[in-house]
């Protein structure tokens, strides 16, 4: 008795037209928690992801998303889906940003991912920074709360979860360089540059 | 939404994972006209159930099982339907996925739990454990299910 089915490519096809046409009814359902988008950048491909709230998740792409989806999954809620349009605004405000027609971030944020406490506070501190302008380690723990804290400051915008919106590049040294960056120092630079506060 | 910790794969993986599997069952299990309905009410069911999910040890059964449930319903929708009008069409297009389309019929002319059995324990392979996983019943059950149903297509091959 041959009960086997070929797998052919048919199937494969069927499979992938009903996933997408699953995955269409789940979004208008509003069964998304995260949603998520690969956006491409002039400092590299970008994991840009949104909660119903807001932005909750932005990352530099070195290689592939799965790790950085598990962690989703697992600190927010596993409905992680792909949605371009849920991460939309977000994306335009960062396409404008690097085009310089926005110099301030209007997207709202879910700060779900950043640690209540000191950290977030350091966070919400960097992100009051403005465009163009530079802060020190020392000044952003100051602000929050804990002004011989620059240490603690550095690794709170180290683990910074939505980097270039809240500006942890605008944070550099005391003693002068632009010190070091999570998502490589390049990047800092080039994010320093377009918004020219650095001299040539 | 909290933070739960679950150790759950993304969804958006999941459906990618597994979608196959689950597709082939239900093509099997309802015919290809069917399959994309009752695809796309497991995966959402299973959406809608997924961050209470306890058990991630065998995703791959549990969305098995919400696609029996469905295939399920359908079967019993279909019986409250008068004339399987549907059907006609399938004798001059055969189905594709199957070597053998009498052998299609034969298998969706079986009872319900039968059916099941059959398809999990014969086309997908499973082990008694998860065929009665899928089913809700006991491994017995699940064994004497497939063994009856495997027994009346032989039957019913031997007549045609």
């Amino acid at each position: 008795m041959e009960l086997r089915i070929d797998w052919d490519n048919a199937l494969e096809r069927s499979s992938r037209r009903a996933a997408q046409a699953t995955l269409l009814r789940a979004r208008s359902a509003g069964l998304v928690d995260v949603g998520y988008s690969v956006a491409d950048s002039p400092v590299g491909r970008l994991l840009v992801a949104s909660t119903r709230v807001g932005l909750v998740r932005l990352e530099f792409l070195e290689g592939g998303i799965d790790d950085l989806l598990d962690e989703l999954s697992d600190a927010l809620s596993p409905r992680v889906i792909e949605d371009a349009s849920r991460t939309e605004a977000a994306r335009r405000q960062l396409d404008a940003y690097f085009e310089g027609r926005v110099r301030r971030f209007r997207t709202p944020l879910d700060w779900s991912l950043a640690p209540e406490g000191f950290s977030r506070r350091v966070l919400e501190r960097t992100a009051e920074i403005p465009f163009g302008s530079v802060s020190t380690y020392g000044d952003v723990a100051k602000r929050a709360g804990s002004p011989r804290a620059a240490r603690a400051a550095g690794n709170a915008l180290h683990d910074n979860p939505i980097p270039i919106v809240v500006p942890c590049h605008r944070v550099v040294p005391t003693g002068g360089g632009i010190g070091k960056y999570g998502g490589q120092e390049w990047r800092k630079e080039f994010l320093l540059r377009l918004e020219g506060a650095l001299e040539d | 939404m909290s933070p739960t910790k679950t150790g759950l794969p993304p969804f958006q993986r999941l459906l990618e994972e597994h979608r196959a599997d689950v597709y082939r069952f239900l093509v099997a299990a309802v015919g290809r006209h069917a399959a994309d309905d009752c695809f796309q009410e497991t995966f959402l069911s299973a959406l809608r159930a997924y961050p209470r999910l306890r058990d991630k040890s065998n995703l791959r059964g549990w969305l098995l099982t919400i696609a029996t449930r469905k295939t399920l319903d359908h079967w019993r929708a279909e019986r409250r339907r008068p004339i399987p009008v549907e059907r006609v069409p399938e004798r001059a297009a055969p189905e594709r996925d199957g070597r053998d389309p009498d052998l299609w019929r034969a298998v969706r002319a079986l009872p319900a739990m039968q059916r099941a059995a059959v398809i999990h324990r014969y086309v997908l392979d499973l082990p008694y454990a998860q065929v009665a996983q899928a089913l809700g019943t006991s491994e017995e059950a699940a064994r004497a299910n497939a063994y009856e149903g495997r027994r009346k297509l032989r039957q019913m091959q031997e007549v045609t």
